[in-house]
């Protein structure tokens, strides 16, 4: 059975935030408003925040600060509070070990945003909207099965949205495929993030599969998750720094 | 005998659901201003979506969330007390089981209101039935709230028979015809024959004894809804117990409030709601308040002596940080409302001669003690030095002490009012307890800063309104049936004669 992961090496991460970037175009997020965004309604589905989130004493006092960077995808756990709390469905892991949302079943309850330990589900508090011509440059793609609207499909207003590792593009990975007439590849499918970032810090692939690189690095003795300690079984995998 | 009480309670208890009078007008007119611009911004809110409200990312959930708990909470009292004290066949229950009930219908009503409220897309409403997972807690909720919304509508209706059909007898020629076919109908048929009583004497036992575990399961799942997540501060095992006390405990409180308002607006009813029953009810009180400190120290005293790093910031901010304020005013509250319970019970019923107990000291300590507390608050540099600072402490202490003394005299000579007060502050405290219990946890997410909420003007105006449509509901429910359970109170009286004779 497959499993996709991500696998983030935070050695080679630089911060740049491309992989937040490159989320919000394959994805698109709206931009919102920089009074909104101050009153913590921003969306980045992919999110470089500093570690540890609040600054104590431990951390020491400029200019000898103990500080560094990560980066947030959803972790797609493998026991998921947000999909345990989930009253009509909304959000589910797939076959593949990917916990997706369907926008057109969410009814807003924002129980998995508060039960969510990461904080990485975000709420259209608004109508999405986009400045000037920024609309014209939205991803065209979306995925529709069944009255289920997922993927980048522009979310109406209301309702929970989340990280889904682009699944829209393992669909069309696998569609492609199906037209050459061949076998679909693990390696055809790659998230946005992964296939721009910088410092090549992100592995994606198979868990399952014992000779992909995401397996062979979930043996690293820098292996970890977020969180560990949460019940929830993150699946996202870190390497840590050092 | 039997038949000149009827009458007697007729002119009473019947005759005001027929007068339209400027009385009525004029809380009715009250009720609607008050509610109307909660509406309206809740209309604004369905159009532009909810980020006209304050709440925001890791805050998902507000002031809405803390009614909706509230108002389960004050629900669920009601049915239960009255099935209890139904079932143990209390006497003094008799003139407020009506009014009991009723603030259960309408506290369900107004907090599945609220949960649509707060919904993001309350369209998809359905959609909880059609596609509901029954493993999720909110559908559980759900569920549980439709069950006891639904046998408290019966239990009230069920009580509500043998007076509807008293009502369809008196109504006066000039009723108009729909009222007539609204009894007629509700009535269903009911004319006062043995078989019919020993039917519906049998019916509301069965209800009564189904009524209290349905109770007390909405609130017990209330709490699952944050007990079963794995966010710090609330995946506490004494959550359910602790909401069910609560909820019970601010329950009394607005039956207090309820029926003494519904006491004022027909004075009436002051012949049939006495001071029995607010002594009675009163000791209840006492002991839930009692258990609600149980409780509450439970859950302070385990996360501040084991300071474990996720659950500890989440009490700190309680103890001493942005929630200080809302914590330790509830905890006052709930001290002063229970103080107002249980001093007077300790002093004697005739008026004292000693100097402490008079409300002129009370008056005058009470002003004395503010003014020191200003002079304290200010931190005057004249009063700087530590033998004056303590000498004013001191004095602070004392004077406080000869206030509440002073008051307790007060107190005891007006039952209904210092009950009443008692209940203002525990209904306000048990709202803070909700904030306290939600809020702290949502601000202190693991992996973003802490941050704050304040409801803004959508929030604040949506929750009167809120409570606005309870009292609303209640006035005009209260136009329609009559307050006393006429039917119960004259049992109780017959029951009452009938040992008399004995």
């Amino acid at each position: 059975m497959t499993d996709w992961c991500m696998v983030i090496d935070l050695e080679k991460c630089v911060a740049c935030q491309g992989c937040s970037i490159a989320c919000r175009m394959e994805n698109n997020t709206p931009v919102v408003s920089p009074e909104e965004a101050k009153n913590g309604r921003e969306m980045r589905w992919n999110d470089v925040f500093p570690l540890p989130v609040h600054l104590g004493p431990d951390q020491g006092e400029y200019p000898n600060v103990k500080m560094h960077y990560s980066t947030r995808p959803c972790m797609h756990c493998k026991n998921a509070p947000c999909v345990k709390v989930c009253p009509v469905q909304a959000t589910f892991t797939d076959e593949e070990g990917i916990v997706r949302q369907n926008y057109n079943r969410c009814i807003g309850c924002r129980f998995c945003t508060v039960a969510c330990p990461y904080g990485v589900r975000y709420f259209n508090w608004f109508e999405p909207q986009w400045e000037e011509t920024l609309a014209e440059y939205r991803n065209p793609d979306q995925l529709v099965v069944k009255g289920s609207l997922e993927g980048p499909a522009v979310r109406p207003v209301g309702v929970v949205e989340k990280c889904t590792y682009c699944v829209h593009r393992l669909v069309k990975a696998r569609e492609q495929a199906k037209v050459e007439g061949r076998d679909f590849r693990p390696d055809e499918y790659v998230p946005a993030c992964v296939q721009t970032c910088t410092g090549k810090a992100r592995f994606f692939g198979d868990l399952d599969d014992p000779d992909s690189t995401v397996s062979q690095l979930s043996k690293s003795l820098r292996a970890t998750h977020l969180l560990e300690d949460s019940g929830a079984h993150p699946k996202t995998l870190y390497l840590a720094e050092g | 005998m039997q038949q000149n009480l009827i009458l007697h309670d007729r002119d009473e208890l019947i005759a005001p659901l027929y007068q339209f009078d400027r009385k009525f007008w004029t809380t009715l007119a009250t009720l609607i201003i008050i509610i109307a611009p909660g509406m309206l911004l809740y209309v604004r809110q369905l159009v532009l979506g909810l980020g006209v409200t304050d709440l925001n990312r890791p805050v998902f959930w507000g002031a809405y969330l803390v009614n909706f708990i509230f108002l389960i909470g004050i629900s669920m009292a009601g049915t239960v007390i009255s099935a209890v004290l139904q079932l143990l066949k209390v006497n003094w229950r008799r003139p407020i089981t009506r009014i009991a009930e009723s603030l259960t219908v309408f506290g369900l009503m107004t907090a599945g209101l609220q949960i649509i409220m707060d919904m993001g897309r309350p369209d998809r409403l359905a959609y909880t039935l059609i596609y509901g997972r029954l493993q999720a807690p909110l559908l559980w909720d759900i569920a549980s709230l439709t069950l006891y919304l639904l046998t408290a509508i019966f239990a009230l209706y069920l009580q509500l028979i043998p007076d509807i059909a008293l009502l369809r007898d008196t109504i006066p020629a000039t009723a108009p015809l729909w009222r007539k076919k609204l009894y007629e109908i509700l009535a269903l048929g009911w004319t006062g024959a043995k078989e019919q009583w020993r039917r519906l004497e049998k019916a509301i036992t069965v209800v009564s004894v189904f009524i209290i575990p349905i109770g007390i399961s909405l609130h017990t799942v209330t709490s699952w809804l944050f007990s079963t997540t794995v966010q710090p501060g609330w995946k506490s095992t004494i959550l359910g117990p602790y909401f069910v006390v609560g909820a019970i405990f601010s329950g009394i409180g607005l039956l207090f409030i309820a029926t003494t308002f519904a006491r004022e607006y027909n004075k009436h009813l002051k012949a049939y709601i006495t001071e029995t029953f607010y002594t009675n009810l009163g000791w209840i009180f006492i002991v839930m308040s009692a258990v609600w400190f149980y409780f509450t120290l439970n859950e302070t005293l385990v996360v501040v002596t084991e300071q474990e790093t996720l659950e500890f910031p989440v009490m700190a901010s309680k103890l001493f940080g942005q929630f200080a304020p809302a914590f330790w005013g509830m905890n006052i509250l709930m001290i002063a409302a229970t103080w107002i319970l249980v001093a007077p019970k300790f002093i004697s019923d005739k008026p004292s001669r000693n100097p402490l107990f008079q409300t002129v000291t009370g008056l005058g300590a009470t002003a004395i003690a503010v003014i020191i507390f200003f002079l304290l608050w200010l931190r005057l540099p004249a009063l700087a030095a530590p033998a004056i600072q303590t000498a004013l402490i001191l004095a602070f202490v004392l004077f406080f002490i000869f206030a509440l003394l002073g008051v307790t005299q007060w107190m005891k000579t007006r039952l209904i009012t210092s009950t009443v007060i008692a209940s203002g502050f525990v209904l306000f405290g048990m709202w803070l307890e909700r904030w306290n219990i939600l809020l702290p946890t949502l601000t202190h997410a693991r992996l973003m800063p802490y941050t704050t909420y304040n409801p803004n003007v959508t929030e604040i105006a949506v929750t009167i309104s809120t409570f606005g449509i309870l009292t609303l509901m209640f006035v005009v429910f209260y136009k329609f049936f009559p307050s006393i359970s006429i039917w119960e109170v004259e049992e109780g009286r017959a029951l009452e004669a009938d040992s008399a004779h004995q």
